[in-house]
């Protein structure tokens, strides 16, 4: 336990040094954070370009798809922020920086991810947060406490089940450093996907983002809790809980995978 | 029997490489980067670790800090296997690669240390005294609060040399410390490192391209060739055992034939000036002096001891190569 808060404390330190000299261009963090915001904000006006043309989306009105959509993208937003860097980590591999990150006395996932913290990308968080306000001024909702806990749950579960599916997929640069564009199609695919109701989706694709990349868990099942709405798949209701369960094996599971991966590095060599 | 600091034994590393042979063909083959290292180094040397490209030094080096694990052998440094515990290893060993940038890019030199004497557990009375040291002996101060990415090589370096020291590590590996820097760079750090090893004991293994690091630091030297160690032993002792002859050079009053003296050959003419080589075990320079001035009128000598590149030199070219086993200096 003191190890972890120790590793909490010394990844502040890193992100509060990184935001330190981030922030010292203040235009040039200016200009990236608006334009974070609006390449996500494109995101959303596409879904209400759907609308403009059909008043409901398999079941799903306009307000229901932007409350779904903005837990999703807040979800995928926080993930960004805080894993955004395994984006790099090919690079990293290719370039040796990964072995400096082998002889120092930390975890080589905590170095990868305090290592670029990017204090622009909140600029998605603000997106995502403009878009839920939207969906709560508009939506009609029946407020009780365990709806308030579902949405207040949802974002850190999400964003647990997204980092976790990043962490598992960019692995497999240690196995083939081009490996990265195969890893975005699940991370930044995943999260497209999870921004629309998945009963939208063919059959074999729901299956795909249920059970393989948990992606129904993020958005789609705390949203129909949170709309009490019936599911447009008549799926068993206690689904609309299991997304901390969701999290916690995605989680375990890419912990294991990423300990695996480093460990082929190790033995193969970069 | 007690252990040497790093001892190393059997040590191999295959690499498969995949090549293309075709549209969809590949051909895999299995290279043997290192082959069957066998060596120890004692807490305290300074050791030069040399090899042409590609001989297996950073694959060693990358093995011995844990960055790799091997396909063969055993390693222990400082009483641990390097992979299987990489950080307490981590804590006790120092790291710099002189191509790669280990610090973080946009901060400036200082935070860099803060973070890292905080990733290190540095104490705090122990971190003030080690970076004094190094602010005043690497010349720290102009540059402390510029952003890594701004400084130059030879202040990256400084910088990096000091990252790798705060914590006090038993060991230092270097790969390259002074490539690309310029000569006064070079003999800041050279000085800095004999001071390490001389004041505090710090063990060194050094990879470089620059044999004058060699010369000025490393009283052992290792040769690696096709992942095989083919010398192990003293620098000076290398250099008696495959130097080129020495040279006397003579400049005579008067140009003259080449002169004959007993022992030395001449290999070379120019005016009044002449090189005569000769072999120090079969004469000494003083007796080849005398026989040199007992037959022709002399107006200055200089000797020419054998430069340790050109005996590397000699020793990559196969002059030197043993048929089993690396040679093990006296």
């Amino acid at each position: 336990m003191g190890d972890l808060r120790e590793g909490a404390a010394l990844y502040l330190r890193i992100t509060a040094a990184r935001i330190r000299a981030q922030l010292q261009y203040r235009a040039s963090f200016a200009l990236e954070t608006v334009g974070m915001f609006f390449v996500t904000f494109l995101d959303f006006v596409v879904i209400l370009i759907i609308f403009a043309n059909v008043p409901a989306l398999a079941g799903w009105s306009r307000a229901e798809v932007a409350l779904l959509y903005a837990i999703s993208a807040l979800c995928f937003a926080f993930t960004d922020l805080v894993v955004g860097q395994l984006d790099w980590l090919s690079e990293w591999v290719r370039n040796g920086t990964f072995d400096g990150m082998l002889v120092r006395p930390r975890g080589t996932l905590f170095q990868v991810i305090s290592s670029d913290f990017q204090i622009r990308r909140v600029g998605k968080i603000v997106q995502g947060l403009l878009v839920l306000v939207y969906a709560l001024v508009v939506l009609d909702i029946q407020w009780t406490p365990a709806r308030a806990l579902m949405l207040a749950a949802a974002i850190p579960v999400g964003t647990v089940i997204f980092i976790s599916i990043w962490v598992l997929t960019i692995s497999i640069v240690f196995w083939t450093v081009d490996g990265r564009e195969a890893a975005n199609a699940f991370t930044y695919g995943g999260s497209f996907l999870a921004q629309f109701p998945i009963n939208l989706y063919d059959r074999w694709l729901r299956r795909f983002l249920g059970y393989v990349v948990p992606i129904a868990f993020v958005a789609y099942f705390p949203s129909l809790y949170i709309l009490d709405k019936p599911d447009p798949l008549g799926l068993p209701s206690i689904l609309q809980f299991a997304a901390p369960v969701v999290a916690v094996v995605t989680a375990i599971a890419a912990g294991l995978v990423w300990r695996v991966a480093v460990r082929h590095y190790q033995s193969a060599g970069g | 029997m007690t252990m040497a600091l790093i001892e190393v034994e059997g040590l191999r590393k295959d690499f498969t490489v995949t090549r293309k042979t075709g549209v969809l063909r590949r051909a895999r083959a299995v290279v043997h980067a290192v082959d069957g290292l066998t060596f120890s180094v004692e807490r305290g040397e300074i050791v030069g670790y040399i090899g042409p490209n590609g001989a297996g030094k950073s694959t060693t080096v990358k093995m011995l800090t844990g960055i790799l694990v091997p396909t063969a052998g055993r390693i222990s440094v400082g009483g641990l296997v390097p992979t299987d515990r990489r950080t307490e290893l981590a804590r006790r060993i120092g790291v710099l690669f002189g191509q790669r940038v280990q610090l973080w890019w946009d901060l400036p030199l200082i935070e860099s240390f803060e973070l890292l004497r905080h990733m290190y557990r540095v104490g705090a009375d122990r971190y003030r005294e080690n970076l004094a040291t190094f602010r005043e002996l690497l010349e720290l101060d102009p540059f402390l609060g510029t952003p890594v990415r701004q400084l130059s090589l030879g202040q990256r370096v400084r910088g990096e040399l000091t990252a790798a020291m705060l914590h006090d590590p038993e060991i230092l590996f270097l790969d390259e410390p002074t490539i690309g820097l310029d000569i006064v760079a070079k003999q800041r750090v050279r000085e800095f490192l004999l001071r390490a090893n001389r004041e505090h004991g710090v063990t060194v293994l050094l990879t470089t391209h620059d044999l004058a690091d060699i010369e000025r630091l490393a009283r052992r030297i290792l040769i690696i060739d096709h992942g095989r160690l083919i010398y192990d032993g003293e620098l000076e002792a290398l250099k008696r055992r495959f130097g080129p002859r020495r040279v006397l050079v003579v400049d005579l009053v008067e140009p003259a034939p080449p002169l004959r003296v007993d022992g030395g050959e001449v290999v070379r003419t120019d005016g009044p000036r002449q090189w005569i080589a000769f072999d120090g075990d079969r004469i000494t320079a003083a007796a080849l002096i005398a026989a040199v001035t007992a037959v022709a009128a002399v107006r200055d000598l200089t000797l020419e001891e054998p430069e340790i590149e050109s005996v590397v030199r000699e020793i990559y070219a196969g002059r030197a190569r043993p048929e089993a086993g690396p040679i093990r200096g006296s």
